[in-house]
């Protein structure tokens, strides 16, 4: 029987683990569908992002309530994974809470500690589902997240809760067998959160509470199992992609856009032709801007795949703010979505306008509120400007007033209708 | 008003201490200008040796480049950078938050490297050095003033204090906007949105600041750029109350209330 159960468990996991993987290589390619980008830069400032940004959560403590909640829940999936390490071998080599006795007495604190973060991060979700569902923050009940954002959210936080309950009700029956002293029910004495709840287990005979045991160890270890494959197809991906994000944030000013050398290189060579090659260099024709997610770099579509739609760039966004087609996050899941179904095979459409519309495009202040934001380090403002480059010199698509500047601009040096000898004029006014 | 150009202490083989780039609002602007003059009259009275680029000076390319142009954006900056290389030009001040992060951040690897400062930061420096005194129960003594953060000096370049403190130096009392500093929310002219139309929505995004900015009960909005100013000036404009609320430059506020 045991050797049964043994062999259920390597297959579970083994599944699980093969489905993971063949995800994350299909996510890894189609973040490499963007152009490449080098990020190998300033490591030292890097590592410091890494750990201010995403191990220490730096932004979100702009709002300390929240910002409190969701450490709890963080530091409880990250802390509590250590008593999954048990799990494992438990299930494999067929022994129950293996750890118990090397770690002594010790390992009642732990699990004491376990059951603490546990109580926490079921409370903080809780909180959070009533955020969502009950007070109606506005960047929740946003029409951002109609349809399948929204119930990817809530099966999130409820799977949260679901698999702390589980981990505590195991806990609860295990210490009333313990202090029945049944078979295979090492003990360690009495644990500190569902000590308290045993007596209501009390009444129950030992192959009750060994089946409600056994039955909730299994649903939480096959939770964690289908939860870690379904994070790869929702938002909660965050996760694991907000490490890589914040070790690849842009560590330049806000304020600057990046250069584009070979536009840099054209300008040189029209003002000095003498600098000019006489060959023809190459014969690609190279293309400016972003009209699809290739012409985007991989750190921007790593970007779509590390949002988890909180919406704190469009709620701080003055364009969504009042009423324009723009939404910050709705970039980022736009472009996720073209991603995913280019990598699929979705060949007759582009990111631009199947995708995202140049009226969005159009509405953005580059005021950089959204890129201040975001607590894993996105930068919405990076693809609006790629496609507004495309737009104008691929399309020669611009708003006429645009046009206008554009020739002031090379005419009189200046964006409105003037003429340059009036330039000094306000010295003498 | 006296102002030399960059032209003028060249032929006199001389090097002032600090460009001043007054941009395009700066120079054409009605508004604008009113600022400019009151920025060059304070480096003035403070003795800065200080030299504009006059009709040489050209748009840095910002509303181009923001715009998608890029073309367009690289032309100017390499005649530019060529004007500020050829005068050997050092250190440079304007009062144009976009200017500034164009120059500052954009252009040194165009080939442009300069020490970029905004008007606010060198005011700020005058005030700390003792070249700024202001006058004792000046005309915004004990007065409500808000601050509207430009988004090009503000989250696009970190500098949150220092305007801050040259509006300590008027002794009034500084009243803050729900939205401000890093949180501070855009006037809606960046980005090359000055030169548009804004896209349809359900309010304009100056409306929306200009409400925000008068219902602090301030009576002075102090900004810092010139685009800033414009769509401030209309949002208040929106609300009814621009007889009681006004809008100006924290350069002008200082020129206004400086020891001679």
């Amino acid at each position: 029987m045991q050797i049964v159960s043994q062999l259920l468990f390597l297959a579970a996991l083994a599944a699980a683990v093969y489905f993971f993987s063949r995800r994350a290589a299909g996510i890894r390619r189609s973040i490499m569908l963007g152009r490449d980008t080098d990020l190998s830069d300033q490591p030292a400032r890097r590592w410091n992002n890494l750990l201010l940004l995403a191990f220490g959560q730096k932004k979100m403590f702009r709002n300390p309530l929240v910002a409190v909640l969701h450490f709890f829940v963080y530091a409880g999936f990250v802390i509590i994974n250590l008593e999954i390490l048990e799990i494992m071998i438990d299930g494999m080599a067929g022994t129950h809470r293996i750890f118990a006795p090397f770690l002594g007495s010790l390992y009642n604190v732990l699990i004491g500690c376990f059951e603490i973060l546990a109580v926490l991060v079921a409370v903080s979700c809780a909180i959070f589902l009533v955020r969502r569902n009950i007070l109606k923050l506005k960047r929740f009940i946003s029409r951002d997240l109609d349809g399948w954002p929204r119930s990817d959210a809530n099966y999130i936080l409820i799977t949260e809760i679901l698999l702390m309950v589980l981990f505590l009700t195991m806990n609860t029956a295990d210490g009333v067998l313990q202090t029945r002293g049944a078979a295979h029910y090492p003990v360690t004495g009495s644990f500190w959160v569902t000590g308290a709840f045993q007596p209501l287990l009390e009444g129950l005979s030992d192959s009750t509470l060994a089946g409600i045991e056994r039955g909730a160890w299994w649903l939480h270890i096959l939770g964690i199992l289908g939860f870690l494959n379904y994070l790869t197809w929702s938002k909660h991906l965050h996760i694991i992609l907000a490490f890589p994000n914040a070790y690849f944030a842009r560590l330049e000013s806000n304020g600057k856009m990046e250069n584009m050398p070979a536009i840099q290189q054209e300008v040189l060579y029209a003002m000095q032709p003498e600098l000019a090659p006489t060959e023809p260099t190459g014969t690609e024709v190279p293309k400016f801007g972003a009209k699809d997610v290739a012409d985007l770099t991989w750190k921007n579509l790593l970007d779509a795949y590390a949002c988890t739609e909180c919406g704190r760039c469009s709620a701080a966004c003055p364009a969504t703010q009042t009423g324009k087609a723009l939404s910050p996050r709705l970039i980022m899941m736009k472009t996720r979505d073209r991603s995913e179904a280019l990598s699929r095979g979705e060949q007759d459409k582009t990111l631009l306008r199947d995708y995202i519309t140049e009226e969005e495009l159009r509405a953005c202040t580059s005021c950089n509120a959204c890129v201040m934001e975001c607590p894993v380090s996105i930068n919405p403002l990076d693809i609006i400007l790629q496609m507004r480059r495309h737009l104008v010199m691929e399309e020669s698509s611009a708003p006429q007033e645009w046009t206008l500047m554009f020739s002031n601009i090379e005419n009189n040096m200046a964006p409105w209708k003037s003429s340059p000898d009036e330039r000094d004029a306000w010295i003498h006014a | 008003m006296q102002i030399k150009t960059m032209a003028e202490y060249f032929a006199e083989g001389e090097t002032p201490e600090v460009l001043f780039w007054v941009g395009c609002a700066g120079s054409i602007d009605q508004r604008s200008q009113k600022i400019t003059r009151a920025f060059a009259e304070i480096l003035t009275r403070t003795g800065t040796r200080f030299a504009v680029l006059g009709k040489e000076e050209a748009c840095t390319g910002d509303p181009a480049r923001r715009a998608g142009n890029e073309f367009l954006f690289q032309m100017m900056a390499y005649n530019n950078i060529a004007v500020l290389n050829n005068y050997g030009v050092k250190k440079i001040v304007t009062a144009c938050p976009h200017c500034f992060n164009t120059l500052k951040n954009e252009y040194p690897e165009l080939g442009g490297q300069y020490e970029v400062v905004h008007h606010t930061t060198f005011l700020q420096q005058l005030i700390n050095e003792g070249r700024i005194k202001m006058k004792e129960g000046g005309s915004f003594k004990g007065k409500k003033i808000t601050y509207h953060d430009s988004c090009y000096l503000g989250r696009a370049n970190g500098i949150y204090e220092a305007p801050r403190a040259v509006l300590e130096a008027l002794d009034a009392e500084l009243v803050e906007m729900k939205r401000c500093g890093s949180r501070g929310l855009c006037c809606g002219a960046g980005g090359a949105q000055m030169f548009k139309e804004e896209e349809k929505g359900t309010n304009r995004i100056n409306f929306e600041r200009g409400r925000e900015a008068v219902d602090t009960g301030a009576e002075v909005i102090a900004a810092n750029c010139p685009f800033c100013m414009t769509m401030l000036s209309d949002g208040v404009k929106e609300t009814g109350k621009e007889d009681s609320v006004k809008v100006l430059d924290i350069a002008e506020m200082i020129a206004r209330d400086m020891q001679e």
